[in-house]
């Protein structure tokens, strides 16, 4: 696009805020469609689909930061009040569209299907990690799923959505890729790299950006000063939407409608989801420290689950009983699955030095040696190796 | 066989490489129409199409956060950073994903296809930032391989073997060679491997080992120290990540004497690793301390260039002060 030539005799400023961009919303927390509000095509049982994976989330969060609390797991991190959005942008994808994620979008992983077996193996490092126990828990990955291996470093997988956009362009494939990523991630210089990329080089990415409000404990009001991160996008010269995180109709249609730009015209786009991180940060955080417990119980009242529960009561899809059953269900399945990871053998002390190149050079593969001698001199001292040492 | 200088037998790579296989993909700034601020892409774009050879934004952390997406897709891309001295926006991407791409996800996804191009080194009154030689701050992250060819037959041998390795490669070239070094290349398609030194000339008294623009100098003053009767063996590592220990220390074994020279600073350079791994591999047969000729610990600078540098003079009499020790 040529930068238009309109020109004025005096000085005259757009201000800061010359773009306020609106909030799509469907669903009312009642669970009634607001009138007039454009609904996305799901059936029921994709409603149903999507609602279980929601709630397993729930389940799954609930159950594993207690583990944390308990000492047998490292590391969690929850996305309490933001399943709407996790779980409901991948309900409008094709299921071969590569998501790249953050850290927060579990749900997406449960709503393709990543069995709560996976999600246990990764978290706990175990033999059957995909991962093979070397990142923390949370990073996880499918490559039968399309899920883009998580890594902590922040933003860094946006540019590299874009990437792997242009790749799917030139294969002729109809698909597109998905980045997901936090307002305080979209702060990071990667964030501007890729979307000024995306826009020139025209590539199906969709940037959906979960807006909760704070990135740790830093409020949004000091993370930008602008209207959110729905106008930033304009600045690059692709569409953008804002729609309520917490509204899965909202989400589920806005990412179908961004989904056909992407695919169908090759235009990157950005959607902002606004939600609310009502959990801390990780395990490692208490929100204490820098919130209120008003503020907190304000989005609790707008629960993403409850109003999507309230949803499919209206239409007759659900009822308390089955409410109850998969409750019990899913926590029986999580608590099963848990028990299971963790008496499972931890990842091999071969794994140590595998994979950092396509073929261990000579130079590690003696460092592995010289490890694996150490450890036998010392075996009381290594007890996750120890055992396994020499059979693998 | 074709004479060519450095250059060319880069874009002849590329020409390659991108002839055989339509999933290599060449971009970064300005190597579109134009082919490079050094040409190293010429005609590229008007062969390979748009599509395949263009022009990105002016920002080295995209272009490589981009070319690792592209390669975890499963194309093959060939990034050039103008300079290597402008790598460091794209230091993140390199280092916290390229390297650690397979090894994190257990092997579910890699970027191995990837390679990035980059021209560095000093000698052509480039100041502080087109004339630095980052190699070591890289030597240092697990997951790369790092390349650095000395002249024609070797840039096209080595950057085909880069583009095809099935890990992350950074391919530095010796800007202040890029026209000066002339050599016959084959035109054909062919492959030196990585990880692999080659020795240069044979000899009894001393190794000298250094890479890509610094052979020169360091052959010069093998020549110098010849005169005076001092048999010198010339080794060029050609690849600083993964290194090839067992040729150094070979060497080493039969000579006694090691002298490393590296145009990059002397506090952390790579000469720093190689001394202490000879060191411990060759204790018994060392008869002089390892010598590093080196840049010195002081940004690049203009004006002062010839006097930073580690020339053939500098390399000549620390040869005849490790012989005479």
């Amino acid at each position: 696009m040529d930068i238009q030539e309109r020109v004025i005799h005096t000085p005259e400023f757009t201000p800061g805020n010359a773009l306020q961009i609106p909030i799509y919303r469907v669903l009312q927390q009642d669970g009634s469609v607001i009138p007039g509000a454009l609904v996305p095509e799901l059936d029921e049982a994709q409603a149903l689909k999507i609602y279980r994976a929601m709630v397993f989330t729930r389940v799954l969060d609930e159950r594993m930061l207690a583990a944390q609390r308990q000492g047998r797991l490292s590391f969690y991190l929850q996305s309490t009040g933001e399943e709407a959005t996790t779980v409901g942008f991948a309900a409008a994808l094709d299921d071969a569209d590569m998501i790249m994620a953050q850290y927060r979008e579990q749900g997406a992983l449960a709503y393709r299907g990543f069995s709560v077996e996976e999600f246990m193996n990764q978290l706990f490092g175990n033999d059957q990690d995909y991962g093979k126990g070397r990142q923390m828990p949370i990073h996880y990955g499918s490559r039968e799923l399309h899920y883009m291996t998580i890594s902590s470093p922040l933003a860094t997988q946006i540019p590299q959505a874009a990437g792997y956009a242009y790749g799917q362009k030139l294969a002729g494939q109809q698909r597109c890729t998905v980045t997901v990523f936090g307002e305080g991630a979209a702060s990071e210089g990667d964030f501007h790299a890729a979307l000024n990329m995306a826009a020139v080089l025209k590539v199906p990415v969709i940037f959906l950006c979960r807006n909760n409000g704070y990135a740790i404990s830093t409020p949004s009001s000091e993370q930008f000063a602008a209207d959110g991160i729905a106008p930033r996008a304009v600045g690059y010269g692709m569409q953008s939407i804002r729609v309520d995180g917490n509204d899965v109709l909202a989400v589920c249609k806005a990412m179908q409608e961004a989904r056909k730009l992407a695919v169908e015209q090759n235009e990157p786009v950005l959607v902002e989801a606004m939600s609310y991180r009502l959990a801390a940060h990780s395990s490692s955080d208490d929100p204490s420290g820098y919130r209120n417990k008003a503020e907190e119980d304000k989005w609790r009242a707008k629960d993403p689950i409850l109003r999507m529960k309230n949803w499919l009561l209206a239409q007759n899809w659900w009822d308390d009983t089955r409410e109850k059953q998969l409750l019990e269900e899913l926590r029986q399945q999580v608590l099963a699955a848990m028990k299971l990871a963790q008496q499972r053998p931890p990842a091999r002390l071969e794994d140590l030095i595998t994979d950092v190149y396509d073929e261990p050079p000579a130079l590690l593969r003696q460092q592995l040696e010289n490890l694996k001698a150490h450890i036998r001199k010392y075996p009381e001292a290594y007890p996750k190796s120890a055992g396994g040492i020499d059979h693998g | 066989m074709a004479e060519m200088n450095l250059l060319q037998a880069i874009n002849n790579a590329l020409d390659i490489a991108m002839a055989s296989n339509d999933k290599v993909i060449c971009f970064g700034e300005d190597v579109g129409v134009f082919g490079g601020v050094f040409r190293a892409t010429s005609h590229l774009q008007e062969k390979y199409g748009r599509a395949r050879c263009f022009n990105t934004p002016l920002v080295e952390q995209g272009i490589i956060g981009f070319a690792n997406g592209l390669a975890a897709q499963g194309s093959v891309p060939v990034a050039e950073i103008q300079f290597a001295d402008y790598i460091f926006p794209a230091f993140d991407q390199i280092v916290n994903e390229a390297a650690k791409f397979r090894y994190r996800s257990g092997n579910l996804f890699d970027v191995g296809g990837l390679t990035i191009r980059t021209p560095y080194g000093g000698g052509i009154a480039g100041g502080l930032y087109h004339s630095q030689s980052p190699e070591a701050y890289f030597a240092h992250t697990p997951g790369l391989k790092i390349v650095v060819p000395r002249n024609p037959h070797q840039a096209k041998g080595l950057l085909l073997a880069a583009i095809r390795d099935p890990n992350p490669v950074l391919f530095f070239e010796p800007k202040r060679i890029y026209r000066a070094s002339v050599s016959e290349v084959p035109e054909e398609d062919y492959e030196l491997p990585l990880g692999q030194a080659e020795v240069l000339k044979e000899g009894a008294d001393i190794t000298l080992l250094a890479w890509g623009a610094q052979m020169e100098p360091l052959e010069k003053a093998a020549d110098l120290a010849e005169k005076e009767g001092i048999s010198c063996e010339i080794i060029d590592l050609r690849s600083i990540l993964p290194w090839d220990a067992d040729t150094v220390a070979a060497s080493v074994m039969k000579t006694g004497r090691l002298l490393i020279s590296h145009e990059a600073p002397l506090t952390g350079g790579f000469a720093g690793e190689i001394a202490a791994t000879i060191q411990e591999r060759c204790f018994l047969y060392l008869e002089s301390p390892i010598s590093r000729v080196t840049g010195l610990d002081t940004p690049f600078p203009l004006v002062l260039e010839k006097e930073y540098l580690p020339d053939q003079l500098k390399i000549f009499e620390a040869i005849k002060h490790s012989v005479n020790f």
